[in-house]
């Protein structure tokens, strides 16, 4: 298991994930800085992902495209925002039309990754990313719901228990 | 909170046929689901955002709670706050247009009911989200062992 934790907050629509590798923090960074690796893992097996452009800078642009079991093919972009290798990346990645432009009309995510070794030659990195939510975010900012809106989502987890009881 | 949310997911997953009743269809972000995903995102994101504001108010969530049993009318409903039938029924059409309640006529009564998957969609939005984490931190693992034997 090299998954070690998630923690998904409904209410402030972000999940965090952490793992942890038997390698250095440069091994991991590696992951991302380099472009034929990122397209070795970046995208699931039938849709391989091929990095177009790379530059992991603060205001590069990483650019990508998928290659889907159809021959479709559709394209991705980061922007990158902070880069303090090996230790964090934070980067909002969001979809592109075929011309590498971004497509503002889908939503973006923005991602923060955090590498650091934890001895013993391992290395966790968390990915903490952060849905889009413009509407209902400003609502629950707004009202100060952001306690309510946790037990809404407590309540959300009862009722569906209650409805696999009756389920059953 | 998780556990619960992952079962309900599987449990929706392993009955197949089950059509989705409520709203769009969720993506799936396993590897065949990516471009459904892409062409779908800009529907479930919105109407992800209805399903959190509507539920960012304590009594919509009550009324989304009382409405499980699915035997009171707007006006039953109404009685049990401190405000006007007017003010509840606006609640009950926010919690309508997000899909979280539907009215249903049982003879010649219209009643308030609870929709259970429009509920638990948010929590699978997160969980797809989480799903697809996954599979890449399982690629990032096998790509270090990889290099590791070659270095070795």
């Amino acid at each position: 298991m090299t998954v070690t934790a998630v923690r998904k907050q409904a209410e402030t629509f972000t999940m965090t994930l952490e793992a942890e590798f038997d390698a250095p923090a440069d091994r991991v960074w590696q992951l991302w800085a380099d472009p034929r690796q990122l397209e070795r893992w970046w995208g699931p097996p039938t849709y391989p992902a091929t990095v177009d452009a790379h530059d992991l800078r603060p205001g590069g642009r990483v650019e990508y495209h998928m290659t889907g079991p159809e021959g479709d093919q559709p394209r991705g972009y980061w922007e990158v925002a902070r880069v303090d290798p090996p230790r964090s990346l934070a980067f909002r990645d969001g979809f592109a039309n075929e011309d590498g432009t971004p497509n503002t009309g889908l939503p973006a995510t923005e991602s923060r990754v955090t590498i650091e070794e934890i001895g013993g030659g391992r290395t966790r990195m968390s990915i903490e990313s952060i849905f889009p939510s413009a509407e209902a975010m400003e609502q629950v900012l707004a009202m100060g719901m952001e306690e309510g809106l946790k037990q809404a989502v407590g309540q959300i987890d009862a009722i569906l228990a209650e409805n696999s009881i009756a389920r059953a | 909170m998780d556990g619960i949310g992952r079962t309900f997911a599987s449990d929706w997953r392993g009955s197949g046929g089950l059509a989705w009743q409520w709203g769009p269809r969720i993506p799936d972000l396993t590897a065949t689901g990516y471009n459904r995903m892409v062409v779908s995102m800009q529907t479930i994101v919105r109407d992800f955002d209805g399903t959190f504001a509507a539920l960012a108010d304590a009594t919509r969530r009550d009324i989304v709670r009382r409405a499980i049993a699915g035997e009171e009318g707007v006006s039953e409903l109404a009685e049990h706050y401190p405000m006007s039938f007017a003010a509840v029924q606006k609640h009950v059409a926010v919690l309508e247009r997000a899909g979280l309640v539907s009215k249903e006529r049982i003879g010649r009564r219209k009643v308030v009911r609870t929709n259970r998957e429009g509920l638990h969609m948010a929590r699978r939005l997160l969980d797809q989200y989480e799903e697809l984490w996954r599979g890449r931190i399982a690629r990032m693992t096998d790509l270090i062992t990889e290099t590791e034997e070659t270095d070795a």
